[in-house]
C-alpha cells in the first residue's frame, strides 16, 4: 500500500501578490504561491523533483525593500512581503535573460522558451552574428543517449540529479569556468570512461534537450521525430520487484523514449539503465 | 559512496605531493597496495568525506610539486579523500592557477590589469613572450591584477618542485616564487628562468610612502616593527589590544565595536559589530572565523601591505575576533599570488603558537582558538564570502543564494563571522583607544581611519591611511598627481570613474555614494591621456568576462556580450556607438538586478560610470 503522508499542518503565511493578499503555507517559495494564484512565470533551471539552483534567473521577481530582484523557485515566502511578478523592473531581466540564453544557444527544443520569447518581446539577434555562442558538436559516444552541449543554459539540474539529490553516482559535474563552462565527467572523459551508470535521470531533468535518448536524437536528425504522433503508456517495470512506473513513448508501434511520473512515490520520476533503457526486447519480432 | 576512480595512476612524485599533505595511505581503499585486511574491511568512508576540505591544498600540493594536475593524480588524491573524481575535475578547473593539461614548471604571470597596462605592460608581455619562446621550459600567462600596483608594471614566477628542505637533501629542484616589479623585460626573464636567484623584494615599507609614522593606527608598525619577530611587535604595542578584550569581554569587545562604527572595508560597509552579534548569538555551534584575504579587486594591495608588514596585527585582531563571537577555528583565506604574505603569515602563526598566543587557554584565559591558512588559487570569486566558503569546503568556488546569510549558515553550514583583513586589523586601535576616541576619527557615519591603494598617474604610489573624511583631491594632493590627469578610478573595477573636477569628493562612504560613486575597498588609480580610455573599459570587461564563474545567466553570458558590445565601439564614438550603447546599458541593468552576486550586480559599474561621467565614446 502507497502511504502519501500529508504532514504536519502548516502555517498559513498572508502576502501581497501584485497587489492581491495571498496566503500560501509556510516554507512554500514565491514560485508556489504565484503558480497556486495562477500567475505563469517562466521557469528553466527549476524542476519538480529537485532543489532549484536558482542559476538560470528567468523567474526573478520584484520584491519590496530588496535592492535587487530575487529568483522566485528559491525564495521562500514571508509574510508581509510586497511582491511583484510584472513590474518593469522583473520584465526586462527575464526579457534580458532570455536573450542572452538564446543567443548563446539552441533553444530549438526547449519547450515554452518561443512563447516566452514573444510574450517578452525578446530580440536574440540584437547581438549581432558575431556574438559568441556555445558551438559544440553533440557527443554521441555510446548507444543510449547523447550529450549534445549547444542546446546546454548550464542549469546544474543533470549534475543535482546524477549527484546528491537522486542518483549519487556523481558522474558529472561543472568544469571550467564563466562562459567556458561545460557540464563534464573527469578529465572530461568520454561518457563510457566515467562513472556514468546510464540510468538516465539526467535526461528525465534536462529542460532543453541538450540529453535525450539516442533515439530520439537520430529521429530528431532523420526528421522523423512527431511527438503528436506518439502515445504515452504507464505500465509497471517488469524488471525487478521494485515495481517502478514506465511511461513508454511509442511512435509507429516502436517504443522511442521512456520516462517515468514524476508524482510516481516510487520513482519521483527516476529509473535505472534497465527501466530507462531496457526496452529492446519488447520490440523485437524474431 | 560507491566512487569509480580511474585506471591512471599517479606518480611517485605525485603520490609523495599528496601523502606529504595527507599522510600516507591507511589502506587498498585509500590507494596503498593491497593486504589481506583490506579484503576484510574498508575505511574511508564518511571519515574520508569529512576531510573534503583538504581538497583545494591537495590541488595545491600536486600543482607546487609537478606543476599541473594529471590525471593519475587527480584520482590518486580523489581516492584518499573519497571525493567524486567529476566533481574534484570540476574544482580543479575552475582555479586560473591550476592546469589540467601538461605545461612548463614554470609559469611567469605577467599582470596586464588596469595600472600595469597604464605603465606599460602590453610591451612587457610582448617583450617578454618573444624571449620565452617553448624552449625556455616557461609558460607565460597574461594575469589579472596582481596586487602589487604600487610597483607596476609587475610579474610573478611560480615554479614547481620538491619543497626546499627535501630538495636540497636530494639533489631535485626547490619550489620557488619570485616577484619582479617595477619589471623590465630583463629583470622577468632573469627571474622566470632562475626564480630562487631573483632579487629579494623590496620591505613592505617601500608601499606605505608616509612610513614610517608610529601615528598612523594601522600602518604605524609598517616599516618599523620586524614582520618575523613577535617580541618586536609586542614592544610595540602588540597584544594590549587582546589583553583588553579578555578584560572586556565577548560581550563587551562586541559593544565596543558597535560603538566604535566600524564598517567593514572590504567593499560592502556592513556594520561589524552587528556581523559580530548576529554570529556570536547564533545558538548552533561550531561558530567559525574567516578572514578574507583574498584580495584581487584591481588596484587593491592594502591586505598585502598590512600581512607582508605587520603580520601579527592580524593574529591578533582574528583572535579578538573569534574571541568575540565563540570562534574556536579560524580560516586565512589567502590570495595565492601572494607568496610573500603566505610565508610572513605562516610564520607569524606558528610563532604565535609556540608562544602560547594561539591554541589552548591562550594567555591563560581558557579560551583556545587556531588559525589555518588556506590558499586561494587564482579566483576573484572567492572574495564573495560564500564563494570563498565553498572554496575552502573543496567546492567550486561559486557563491551561494541569500538568504541564509553567513551569520546564520556559513562555512560547513555553521555559523560564520566572515571580515576582511583591514576590517580585523581596524579592531586593535578600536580596543586600545576605546570605542569613543576612535569614533571620533572620520565622519559620523564612516568612523575611524581608511586605508586608500592609490596608483597609476601619481609620483608616490603606495598605501595611505588616513581618517574618513579627507577629499580625493587632498588624497592625490599627496601622492603627487601627475599633470594631464583624464579620470580617477574609485573602487576598483567593480567601483567608477570620476572626473578630475570632482576632486572635492569627500572619502567617506555616504560621501562618494552622494556622488555616485563608490569607496569599495579603496582603489584610488589616477589615470592620465596615455591610455585610451575605451581599452581601459575593454581590460574591465575582459576580466570581469574571465572571473565569472558562470553559475548564473546574466553574469556568464552578460559578461561577454559586454566585451562584444565594447569591442564593436572601441574605436567609435556618437551615433555610431550610440546602438551598443543603449545595448551595453539594458544588458548591464539585468546584470545589476538578476545576477545571484556582487560580481554581476557590480560588473557594468565602470563602464557605465565612463558613459555617464567621463563622457566616453561621445
Amino acid at each position: 500500500m502507497t502511504v502519501t503522508p500529508l504532514g504536519i499542518p502548516r502555517r498559513l503565511l498572508e502576502f501581497t501578490l501584485d497587489g492581491e493578499p495571498v496566503r500560501a503555507p509556510e516554507g512554500s517559495t514565491i514560485l508556489d504561491a504565484c503558480r497556486a494564484a495562477g500567475k505563469d512565470i517562466p521557469t528553466l533551471c527549476e524542476g519538480d523533483t529537485l532543489t532549484p539552483k536558482n542559476a538560470c534567473r528567468v523567474c526573478v521577481v520584484e520584491v519590496e525593500g530588496s535592492r535587487t530582484l530575487v529568483p522566485a523557485c528559491s525564495r521562500k515566502a514571508e509574510a508581509g512581503m510586497e511582491v511583484r511578478t510584472g513590474s518593469e523592473r522583473a520584465r526586462h531581466s527575464r526579457k534580458v535573460v532570455l536573450e542572452l540564453l538564446a543567443s548563446s544557444v539552441d533553444l530549438s527544443t526547449t519547450p515554452r522558451v518561443a512563447e516566452w520569447l514573444k510574450e517578452y518581446e525578446a530580440k536574440p539577434d540584437r547581438f549581432g552574428p558575431d556574438a559568441a555562442r556555445v558551438n559544440e558538436e553533440p557527443r554521441v559516444d555510446n548507444d543510449l543517449y547523447v550529450r549534445d552541449y549547444g542546446k546546454c543554459i548550464l542549469c546544474y539540474k543533470c549534475v543535482d540529479a546524477c549527484g546528491d539529490q537522486w542518483q549519487n553516482s556523481f558522474a558529472i559535474s561543472v568544469a571550467g569556468r564563466g562562459f567556458d563552462a561545460r557540464i563534464a565527467v573527469e578529465h572530461d572523459a568520454p561518457l563510457t570512461d566515467s562513472a556514468c551508470v546510464y540510468c538516465g535521470n539526467c535526461i528525465e531533468v534536462c529542460p532543453t534537450g541538450a540529453l535525450s535518448f539516442k533515439s530520439e536524437f537520430d529521429m530528431r536528425a532523420a526528421g522523423t521525430w512527431d511527438e503528436s504522433r506518439q502515445t504515452r503508456t504507464t505500465t509497471v517495470c517488469a524488471y525487478c520487484g521494485v515495481g517502478c512506473n514506465l511511461t513508454l513513448h511509442v511512435q509507429d508501434n516502436e517504443i522511442v523514449k521512456v520516462t517515468s511520473p514524476h508524482d510516481n512515490p516510487v520513482t519521483h520520476g527516476n529509473l535505472c539503465i534497465k527501466g530507462r533503457f531496457g526496452y529492446q526486447h519488447v520490440q523485437s519480432r524474431d | 559512496m560507491d566512487l569509480r576512480f580511474g585506471d591512471s595512476k599517479p606518480t611517485d612524485e605525485e603520490r609523495a605531493a599528496v601523502d606529504a599533505l595527507l599522510g600516507p595511505p591507511e589502506s587498498s581503499w585509500e590507494g596503498a597496495d593491497r593486504s589481506d585486511a583490506d579484503l576484510r574491511w574498508a575505511r574511508g568512508g564518511r571519515a574520508a568525506r569529512d576531510r573534503r576540505d583538504l581538497l583545494l591544498p591537495g590541488l595545491h600540493a600536486l600543482n607546487d610539486r609537478v606543476g599541473w594536475i594529471s590525471e593519475g593524480g587527480l584520482d590518486y588524491l580523489c581516492r584518499r579523500l573519497t571525493v567524486p573524481p567529476s566533481e574534484a575535475y570540476g574544482v580543479a578547473t575552475f582555479y586560473a592557477m591550476f592546469s589540467v593539461r601538461p605545461r612548463p614548471a614554470t609559469v611567469l604571470h605577467v599582470c596586464t590589469d588596469l595600472a600595469c597596462a597604464a605603465a606599460g605592460a602590453p610591451k612587457l608581455c610582448e617583450a617578454v613572450e618573444t624571449r620565452l619562446g617553448p624552449e625556455s621550459g616557461v609558460k607565460v600567462e597574461r594575469s589579472p591584477c596582481l596586487g602589487l600596483c604600487e610597483r607596476a608594471p609587475a610579474a610573478l614566477v611560480v615554479r614547481a618542485g620538491e619543497d626546499a628542505a627535501r630538495a636540497t637533501a636530494g639533489g631535485g629542484t626547490p619550489r620557488a616564487t619570485a616577484v619582479s616589479a617595477p619589471a623590465t623585460p630583463d629583470a622577468v626573464v632573469r627571474a622566470a628562468l632562475a626564480p630562487e636567484n631573483a632579487p629579494e623584494e623590496p620591505a613592505a615599507a617601500v608601499a606605505v610612502p608616509q612610513a614610517p609614522d608610529p601615528d598612523l593606527l594601522l600602518l604605524g608598525r609598517v616599516g618599523t616593527v620586524d614582520p618575523a619577530g613577535l617580541d618586536d611587535y609586542r614592544a610595540h604595542g602588540g597584544y594590549t589590544a587582546l589583553r583588553r578584550a579578555f578584560a572586556l569581554g565577548p560581550a563587551g569587545v562586541i559593544r565596543e565595536v558597535t560603538d566604535s562604527g566600524l564598517l567593514g572595508r572590504g567593499g560592502a560597509a556592513f556594520p561589524t559589530g552587528r556581523k559580530w552579534q548576529a554570529t556570536a548569538s547564533q545558538p548552533d555551534h561550531p561558530h567559525y572565523l574567516v578572514c578574507n584575504a583574498d584580495e584581487s579587486e584591481p588596484g587593491t594591495f592594502k591586505d598585502r601591505v598590512l600581512m607582508e608588514g605587520d603580520p601579527y596585527a592580524l593574529v591578533e585582531a582574528m583572535t579578538i575576533a573569534a574571541y568575540a563571537t565563540g570562534a574556536r577555528h579560524g580560516y586565512l583565506y589567502l590570495r595565492g599570488e601572494y607568496p610573500r604574505a603566505l610565508e610572513r603569515m605562516g610564520h607569524a602563526i606558528a610563532q604565535a603558537r609556540a608562544r602560547g598566543l594561539l591554541g589552548d587557554d591562550i594567555l591563560g584565559q581558557g579560551f583556545s582558538f587556531d588559525i589555518e591558512i588556506r590558499r586561494g588559487a587564482g579566483a576573484y570569486i572567492c572574495g564573495e564570502e560564500t564563494a570563498l566558503f565553498n572554496s575552502i569546503e573543496g567546492y567550486r568556488g561559486e557563491p551561494r543564494s541569500k538568504p541564509p546569510f553567513p551569520v546564520e549558515k556559513g562555512l560547513f553550514g555553521r555559523p560564520t563571522v566572515a571580515n576582511n583583513v583591514e576590517t580585523l586589523v581596524n579592531v586593535l586601535p578600536v580596543l586600545t583607544l576605546g570605542a569613543q576616541a576612535y569614533a571620533a576619527i572620520g565622519t559620523g557615519a564612516s568612523t575611524g581611519p581608511k586605508l586608500f591603494c592609490v596608483s597609476g598617474s601619481v609620483d608616490r604610489p603606495g598605501i595611505y591611511e588616513l581618517p574618513f573624511g579627507a577629499t580625493l583631491g587632498e588624497l592625490l594632493e599627496l601622492a603627487g598627481v601627475r599633470d594631464g590627469l583624464r579620470a580617477v578610478l574609485l573602487g576598483g573595477a567593480a567601483g567608477g570613474f570620476v572626473r578630475p573636477d570632482e576632486l572635492d569628493i569627500p572619502l567617506t562612504f555616504e560621501g562618494t555614494r552622494a556622488a555616485g560613486a563608490t569607496l569599495g575597498s579603496g582603489v584610488v588609480m589616477a589615470l592620465d591621456d596615455t591610455v585610451p580610455l575605451p581599452r581601459l573599459l575593454l581590460r574591465i570587461a575582459e576580466f570581469f568576462r574571465d572571473e565569472s564563474c558562470g553559475q548564473c545567466v546574466p553574469c556568464r553570458v552578460g559578461t561577454v556580450r559586454q566585451e562584444e558590445a565594447l569591442h564593436r565601439i572601441a574605436e567609435r564614438t556618437g551615433a555610431d556607438a550610440a546602438a551598443d550603447i543603449t545595448l551595453l546599458r539594458e544588458v548591464g541593468r539585468a546584470m545589476r538586478d538578476a545576477s545571484i552576486c556582487g560580481l554581476g550586480q557590480t560588473a557594468w559599474n565602470a563602464v557605465e560610470s565612463a558613459i555617464d561621467r567621463l563622457g566616453a565614446y561621445e
